[in-house]
This record gives structure tokens, sequence and C-alpha cells, in this order.
């Protein structure tokens, strides 16, 4: 079973987490042009091989975890930014 | 709307770029396959000819369809069967119908949401009606109804919703009781005592199932038959654009120069349009299916329930064939899980309780390239002569006629036919977008 190292209560099954994808920054609606906002709302990177992203502790202690995965092979590791 | 084949009489299209090279060969002889030719085949033990035969890569070709699947064959097909394109390469890096087209349930229904997907996902179901007859193959299709479940107000008002943009565009589609549920299916649990009861569903008369291995070996054998060369095992490792116009493709067998290059890839498809330099709202998750052993045959329609996650329809070998929501994160991984059994078999259950003994016999994965408004994004895109048939979700293996009806007229007269104008990538610019979640997410 996938499993995702979570930084406060160690590596714990994928079905305890909420995927939230690659870090994907609000563009200030105040300021954004439109293709910023465009891109925002439609434009995730799909990549092939490590990724870091966002999972959330949902079953678990509730807090966001950053994580770099293999999108080809599922393997998990801490990512260096660590906990945000 | 429906146009006559230009290879009966050895015509060729009225376009001069896309006439074919004089003296070239039309491709593997094509046998007619018929109940007569079977009987003789089996008096005289003759073996039956090879419907597509290993080709050398050409260095230039007309048209590079990249993605030797339903999309891309179909693609292929049309493109030589009506508009008269000789040079057609289909590429793809494993087997033909290795991806999505041999990996999906097998569904095929028009009672979407949207009236262009309605529209849309109806022609697909007429081609898949007389295809048997168009590529003289058997595809097996059986229309036997489709239920969509409704296990809450909200899910029973979407049912009304559908039936009523269904019935606008001609679709045979109403939302029945759970005493109409129960006689269609009276394997199922209609009671009200059950953790999730039924209130009603959208039946649809004509969706069905169809054997989909036969549909990829259809198409691969009409093309072939027209000179399409299939090339399998061969990787597109990169695609030339000069000033904005495709110039080439790059393989593992060589490179190709030509001026049209079609995406009909499924999984990979953004990982292609990159090489292109074109950017698709669009990510990958896995979609996992299991089949269980062959029983005798008890259930004679296709049931979905979108609040369960859960598809179940039953094959003419006599195996339940379940399917499941997309995994719930991006992966280009095929690889099963147990999560995934275990919550599958919990939800038949709670549709079907006398299923309990009924052993799975296996299960599967295949990529889905999920947009953002579940729908397809089919057209040419900001590069010349790049276009794509890609963003198929869930719901591609359905589309798969249309898609390359629509592409070739695409191709060929380079601007997108009415029947896939709202589902152009530019969409995403403009904001029109085509929401299909209510009836895309699971119910297939």
């Amino acid at each position: 079973m996938m499993q995702i190292p979570c930084p406060w209560c160690g590596p714990r099954n994928a079905t305890e987490f909420r995927h939230h994808g690659p870090h994907a920054p609000r563009p200030d609606p105040a300021t954004a042009s439109a293709e910023e906002w465009r891109r925002y709302l439609y434009l995730r990177p799909n990549p092939y091989g490590p990724v870091e992203e966002t999972w959330y502790h949902a079953a678990g202690c509730r807090r966001f975890v950053s994580v770099i995965r293999d999108t080809f092979t599922n393997a998990t590791q801490w990512s260096e930014g660590g906990p945000r | 709307m429906k146009k006559r084949p230009v290879v009966k009489k050895g015509q060729t299209g009225d376009s001069g770029a896309w006439r074919a090279s004089p003296g070239r060969s039309r491709g593997t002889p094509r046998p007619r396959y018929s109940a007569l030719r079977l009987v003789s085949k089996g008096f005289t033990q003759g073996d039956w000819a090879k419907v597509w035969r290993q080709h050398d890569v050409e260095p230039r070709y007309d048209v590079v369809i990249i993605g030797g699947g339903l999309h891309g064959l179909a693609t292929a097909y049309y493109l030589a069967a009506y508009h008269g394109v000789r040079k057609i390469a289909v590429l793809d890096k494993g087997y033909l119908g290795g991806g999505g087209s041999g990996r999906n349930t097998a569904i095929v229904r028009s009672n979407y949401l949207t009236p262009e997907g309605v529209r849309f996902y109806d022609r697909s179901l007429k081609l898949y009606e007389n295809l048997a007859g168009e590529l003289n193959f058997n595809v097996m299709f059986s229309q036997r109804g489709h239920l969509t479940l409704a296990h809450n107000d909200g899910g029973l008002r979407t049912m009304r919703w559908r039936a009523e943009v269904n019935k606008t565009q001609g679709v045979d589609s109403e939302v029945i009781d759970p005493d109409e549920i129960k006689k269609l299916v009276p394997s199922m649990d209609t009671s009200d005592r059950t953790r999730y009861p039924i209130l009603g569903a959208l039946y649809h008369p004509p969706g069905g199932i169809i054997r989909h291995d036969a549909v990829v070996w259809g198409y691969a054998r009409a093309a072939a038959g027209l000179g399409v060369h299939l090339h399998q095992d061969t990787e597109v490792t990169g695609i030339d654009v000069h000033h904005g116009r495709v110039t080439g493709v790059r393989t593992t067998r060589g490179n190709i120069s030509t001026a049209t290059v079609v995406n009909c890839t499924a999984g990979w498809s953004t990982l292609i349009s990159e090489m292109a330099g074109v950017e698709m709202p669009v990510t990958t998750s896995p979609l996992q299916a299991a089949v269980t052993e062959p029983v005798k045959p008890f259930l004679d329609t296709v049931v979905v329930s979108g609040s369960l996650h859960v598809y179940v329809s039953q094959t003419d070998r006599g195996e339940l064939v379940f399917g499941a929501s997309v995994d719930p994160f991006t992966s280009y991984s095929v690889r099963g899980s147990l999560e995934f059994v275990e919550g599958l078999a919990s939800n038949v259950l709670k549709l079907m309780p006398g299923l309990s003994k009924m052993r799975l016999l296996r299960q599967w994965s295949g990529l889905c390239d999920m947009t953002p408004d579940y729908s397809p994004i089919i057209g040419p895109t900001p590069v010349g002569g790049f276009f794509v048939d890609v963003g198929w979700g869930t719901y591609g293996f359905k589309a798969g006629p249309v898609a390359g009806e629509a592409m070739a007229e695409c191709i060929v007269s380079d601007r997108s036919p009415e029947i896939i104008a709202d589902f152009g990538l530019d969409r995403f610019r403009s904001g029109r977008l085509v929401g299909e979640k209510g009836a895309a997410a699971v119910g297939h």
C-alpha cells in the first residue's frame, strides 16, 4: 500500500490523506492579469517522475504535508522544505 | 450527413494535396468476413490472411497520428475512407489498443448533461450501431439499457435534469422509480432498508456494452486495408516545430517529415503536447476496474451508481465487470491497489447483496486524462498542423467513432466541424467550459 511520510505521525497509509497536488500559489485577484488568472485556474503541472506536492493528513494530525512523489512509481520521500 | 467511402470506386479525395501518389499500393488486401467464408474455411482448413502487416517507417507521411488506440485508429480510418488521405502513419509505443482502449469497461451511452455533450455522444452511439457493418467486423454491440441510480434528492434532481436535456436532443432517456428498477434488475436491493436506499434511476435504453478489443481491431483492419501504416513499438521522442508549424516527428525507429501531427494519446497527452510546445489543462489519474469469475447470465442492463462510485455490467461470457471513479490523486502508475478492491466490493454488495460469494478474477488500471470541466479537448492548437484529441478522462471509449470522424474532417479542412466546435482548447481562454461533471464523473 502506498505510504506518505508524515513529519508528525510517521509513514501512514495514503488513504488517510487527501491529495492537494503541486503547490499552486493563488495570484492576487486585484493585480493578476487575465492570463495569470487563467493559468492559476486551469493549468497544473502533470509531470512524469518526481513532483513536490501537498497532502493533507485528513484522518490523522490534520496538517498539510509537503512530499516529493514519483508519479510513475508512487514512491514518496520527505520534501527538503519539510512541513509547510 | 453520411458520405460514401470514396475508396469503393477507386476514387481519391478532391483536394490535390491529399491525393494518393499514383501506383502506390492500396494496403493489405482485406478478405470479407461472412458466414459463408467461415464455413468454407472450415472445410479447407486454410489460414485466414493477416489483416495488417509490419511496414518500415517511411521518411515522409501526410498525417502522423500518435497513439494506436481507438481514437488514433478511428481518425486514420475516417481520413483514409472518407477523405481520401493516403499516406497516414499511426504510431504506438506499445501495441494497438493496449492503453485506454483495452482497459475501459466498454460502456457506450449518450445520456449526458449538456446539449453539446449529448449531441456529440449520441452521434458516437449512432456510429457504433452501424459499426459492425461498416467495418465488416463483429464488434458485439449489445444495447441492453443503462441505469444510473440516484440515492439522494440531489442525485434524483440531476437525473431529471439529464432526462429533460436528453429528450430535447432526441435521446431516449427517462427517470424511473424503484419498482421499475426492480423489474429490470431483480438482483438489486431496492428496499428502503439499506445504507443508501435507491430513490430512482435515469433509464437510457440505447446504452449498452460492446467488445472493446473488437472495435480497435475492426478499425485497425479497415485502416490497414486502406493503406494506413500501423507502427507498433514505435515511441515518439520529439516533435519538430519551426516558425509555429509542425515539420516532423522523431521516433525510436527514425525521423518522419510531416506537416500534420495528431495527438491521440491518453495518459501521455500532456507529455506529447509539451514536445510541440502546447500546454494542456490536463492531469493524469489512474482508474481501476475489476472482473469476477463467469456465472450464469442474470444482469442484462448496465448499472451505475454515482454515489457508490461503481458501475456493473455482465459480459456475454458471464463475468461481472466493475469499474470505479478515478483514484484520488494524479499518477502514471497502472498498478492496482487493495483499498480499491475493498471499497468496490463493499459498494457492490450494498447494491446486490447476493454477490457476496463471487470471486474476483483480476483487477487492472488505466490512465485517465482529466480536464477541469470533464469534457475532452479536440481540435487545432496554436501550433500549426498540430491537432489534439485528448483529455478523454473516463469517457473516451464511448466517443471513439465520433472523435475519429470529427478529427478527420478537422484535419482535412483545418477547422473544427460544428459537432466538436465547443470542445476546443481555446475554451480555457474564453471561459466557455462544457461542464459534464454531473454526468461523466462516475456514471459511465
